[in-house]
């Protein structure tokens, strides 16, 4: 091939092992053995503002259905989870995960002066900051920038995507964008650039310059780690067709390869439903419960439910009244589902959400996102939590 | 004062003050001393004009409100809107590349960031650019002046809902944490009465400011050491009074375009310059574009380009045409800077914020996407705004193109440079990092000056102003 051709389709960089400094390299450091027992964190994004109450329904609340005239959920359709709350009937290949004791529920997760503004509320979630607080590192970058003994590599905290979240950049470390294994790993093969880094070593002494060989060294190791790994667990569980399905499903085979990352993080997006709520909500909860339904199967037949903890947020729910346009308007807390085989309490974790005592027209949130995270980083991912969230925050007993 | 009239020099202010200069231009002026060439930028940046970009949407302020439209006429509408901000991106963008005004499009991108702000109304957006544009260079006060009056800005930051007896506090906040003052040169106190001063300033239906006299408190307020019946004006004046708003500016624009590494001294000299010369902003930059450090070997070739830089600088370089431009935001998207969808209100953190392993292996595929037909396998993230427009959309994303679908004028660069020009000179003119032998090698064994180019361009030193 000539070199017009490689350059046509590289992207990356690519270099002989021995090349690589020994700081970076996958985990030559860290004995397999000694990870054994290696806990996952999967969190699902739902990116637009999940209309919370008609997705879990407080169908025992007249209020529910006097704020919902035309898009409330029919008493008859709703999947009952207690006297309160149900389930949407989209939602239904949840049920036996829910009856199974492997889901709960966190009603009101939210925060204090809340932001009713996509971006400013999503950045607050990815961040962990105060509502008026700017950060420019997200909570899992900050957890890689922890250095932990088992959070050193880029790795260590994977999105399924093209692109990387907020949330999982650091200041010293980044997470990884993986939507594909084997095309990250062409990707970073490219002849073009495996001369580039053939003799880097001068470079890795300038600052920003090097800080970019250093980021391509890293990215090409992780490359190769994660393609070859993943290669050795073929998925045989059914997964629905979806985009999102099949993102899930990536996910299972890097936990069933025994891939060390810790963290994988993934979004559904399309819920900021302010027109014609009701066809379109269904639509996604159907492909999210679908997903997560066969996720958590998945993960159960082979062993590995009891070392993943799934958690699915949104930046905030919706107004308790629908607009005029048969959907929702922004609004504040919401709730928060977590999945897996060591839920320490499953079920509904805390009281359905109070539709009476309203501030301005939205729900007060009783339990702060950052509590759900301090628990995750202090009992799961086993980090000082009040590190990463500059603050310490009253952990929860859902784990 | 630098006497140092070499083509590297010219070079990097171009790169730094502008997009990037070709080469036909530097073999032109290469002999200037650094004051004529900073006196020819800011020459070929005298004309503001004021850009229309959207020049079919101005009629849209007198549409109906939303509230009397129908389910399928507000999706409509919204889908119009993001489709207007959207070509407002790809207007700006281009205009970027094209437009001789280097220095103010560069200035323009820095108060994009300074004064960051999101609208679903691409007429305000479009406003508020112009305000900047106008102003990029012009006295700071004026501007912010223009800022706080904007309709885009007091949508933005609810100063449309701050109302005597029920202050919303947001402007007036971000108006000294993130315009002026920066965290810590300022009390809660300052922000409640600030606050009081703004209520009542306000947009009209028509898109323009109004003073609503029967909304704004006024009562006598304390803010920073005075008591008055101050309105907004009053309080813009008194917070220029105090150094620390100059030496914040100084400290931006010194990250913007110097280094991402703060220099104390440097800045402290710099905002007490800017301070003395009543905030014009021109003083500043002159200053610092005639400074000796401007151009040691500390600050050339050492910063990361953002990636509206990188995107302009290739463009710039080959005069590219898009027959399909939205693959620009898609660019934007993958590479994390997307103009008008700051990340918050505070804008980009910039310098190795930009840089992950998946933006990096797209910044270095740009090239070759752009200029040798290169297969686009990613996707940007959508915007979380636009959740809502997803939403509508029941039949997913468009698929996409997969190729850039661009032309690039290879003819009118090649003949730039002259006949039998080598290698190390060419990389040496595209690069501002010098470049190493080793690098040098890669690139020796390749004859055709195409792929040669394009090949320089992937290499990380590009990467680099």
């Amino acid at each position: 091939m000539k070199r017009r051709n490689f350059i046509k389709q590289s992207a990356l960089a690519s270099a002989g092992a021995y090349l690589i400094p020994s700081f970076l390299k996958p985990f030559e450091a860290v004995g397999m053995e000694q990870l054994s027992g290696y806990k996952n964190l999967v969190i699902i994004q739902l990116s637009g503002g999940n209309d919370g109450l008609n997705t879990v329904v407080p169908y025992g609340m007249d209020a529910y259905y006097q704020n919902r005239k035309t898009i409330a959920i029919p008493k008859t359709d709703i999947i009952k989870l207690d006297d309160l709350q149900g389930l949407h009937p989209a939602m239904a290949s949840l049920k036996g995960i829910y009856d199974q004791g492997l889901m709960s529920i966190i009603n009101s997760v939210g925060y204090p002066n809340p932001d009713r503004s996509h971006f400013r509320s999503m950045d607050i979630w990815q961040t962990a900051s105060e509502a008026d607080q700017f950060l420019s590192t997200g909570w899992i970058g900050r957890y890689l920038d922890s250095d932990c003994q088992t959070c050193k590599f880029a790795y260590t905290a994977l999105e399924v995507d093209d692109t990387l979240s907020l949330a999982l950049k650091g200041s010293g470390k980044k997470g990884i964008a993986v939507k594909n294994p084997a095309q990250l790993y062409r990707n970073t093969r490219e002849p073009f650039f495996k001369s580039v880094l053939s003799d880097h070593s001068e470079n890795l002494n300038e600052e920003n310059l090097g800080y970019l060989y250093k980021t391509m060294i890293e990215t090409y190791s992780s490359a190769d780690y994660i393609q070859k790994t993943s290669q050795t667990y073929k998925t045989h569980s059914e997964y629905p067709q979806t985009a999102f399905a099949n993102q899930l499903k990536t996910i299972s085979r890097f936990i069933n390869s025994g891939l060390k990352t810790r963290v994988y993080y993934v979004s559904l997006s399309g819920f900021d439903t302010h027109v014609g709520q009701k066809m379109q909500q269904a639509r996604l909860l159907k492909q999210y419960a679908d997903g997560v339904a066969a996720f958590v199967n998945d993960l159960k037949k082979n062993g590995k439910l009891n070392d993943t903890l799934v958690m699915t947020f949104s930046e905030f729910g919706r107004r308790v009244e629908q607009n005029a346009s048969n959907g929702t308007d922004h609004g504040t807390a919401n709730n928060v589902f977590l999945f897996g085989g060591s839920l320490k309490k499953a079920g509904i974790y805390n009281e359905a959400p109070n539709l009476q005592n309203l501030d301005n027209g939205d729900l007060k949130y009783q339990i702060d996102f950052r509590q759900v995270y301090a628990t995750l980083l202090d009992k799961w991912l086993e980090v000082s939590s009040s590190d990463i969230l500059s603050k310490k925050f009253t952990g929860l007993n859902f784990i | 004062m630098t006497p140092a009239n070499s083509s590297p020099a010219i070079k990097h202010l171009y790169s730094r003050a502008g997009f990037g200069i070709s080469y036909s231009e530097l073999q032109q002026i290469k002999h200037f001393s650094i004051d004529q060439a900073v006196s020819k930028l800011f020459a070929d940046s005298k004309n503001a004009g004021g850009l229309s970009f959207l020049p079919g949407a101005e009629n849209e302020a007198a549409l109906k409100p939303l509230s009397a439209l129908s389910e399928e006429e507000k999706k409509e509408r919204i889908r119009m809107a993001r489709q207007n901000v959207r070509q407002l991106n790809i207007s700006w963008l281009r205009h970027m590349w094209q437009a001789e005004s280097q220095l103010r499009e560069k200035l323009t991108l820095f108060w994009h960031g300074h004064f960051a702000c999101r609208s679903a109304n691409p007429i305000f957006l479009q406003q508020l650019n112009n305000i900047h544009r106008k102003n990029a260079f012009g006295n700071f006060k004026t501007m912010l002046l223009e800022v706080s009056r904007s309709p885009a800005m007091l949508q933005f930051l609810n100063n449309q809902q701050n109302r005597k007896g029920k202050p919303n506090e947001n402007f007036a906040r971000e108006l000294m944490e993130l315009f002026t003052l920066g965290r810590g040169n300022y009390t809660e106190k300052d922000v409640k009465e600030a606050a009081r001063a703004f209520t009542g300033w306000a947009y009209n239906r028509q898109g323009a400011f109004e003073f609503r006299p029967f909304l704004h408190d006024d009562g006598p307020k304390e803010f920073f050491g005075h008591t008055g019946n101050f309105d907004g004006a009053d309080i813009i004046d008194q917070l220029l009074e105090e150094p620390a708003a100059a030496q914040f500016i100084a400290r931006k624009l010194y990250a913007f375009l110097v280094s991402d590494t703060p220099n104390e001294k440097r800045i402290a000299e710099l905002g007490r310059h800017f301070y003395q010369s009543g905030y014009e902003i021109s003083a500043l930059v002159k200053k610092i574009l005639t400074a000796d450090w401007f151009y040691s070997e500390e600050v050339i070739g050492k910063k990361i380009k953002s990636p509206v830089e990188l995107l302009v600088g290739i463009n710039r370089l080959l005069n590219v045409q898009y027959r399909s431009p939205a693959v620009l935001i898609k660019f934007q998207s993958a590479l994390g800077q997307v103009l008008f969808y700051p990340p918050n209100v505070a804008g980009w953190a910039g310098g190795r914020n930009w840089i992950d392993s998946s933006s990096l292996m797209v910044r270095l595929k740009i090239p070759s996407l752009v200029l040798n037909g290169g297969i686009i396998d990613f996707d940007g993230k959508a915007d979380i705004e636009d959740e809502a427009v997803i939403a509508l959309d029941r039949d997913g994303r468009m698929a996409a193109n997969n190729q850039a679908m661009c032309t690039a004028d290879w003819s009118k660069f090649l003949k730039e440079f002259p006949v039998g020009m080598k290698v190390p000179e060419l990389a040496g003119f595209l690069l501002q990092p010098a470049i190493s032998t080793a690098r040098l090698k890669i690139l020796d064994n390749n004859s055709d000056s195409m792929s040669r180019t394009v090949e320089i361009l992937s290499l990380p030193e590009y990467q680099m102003c």
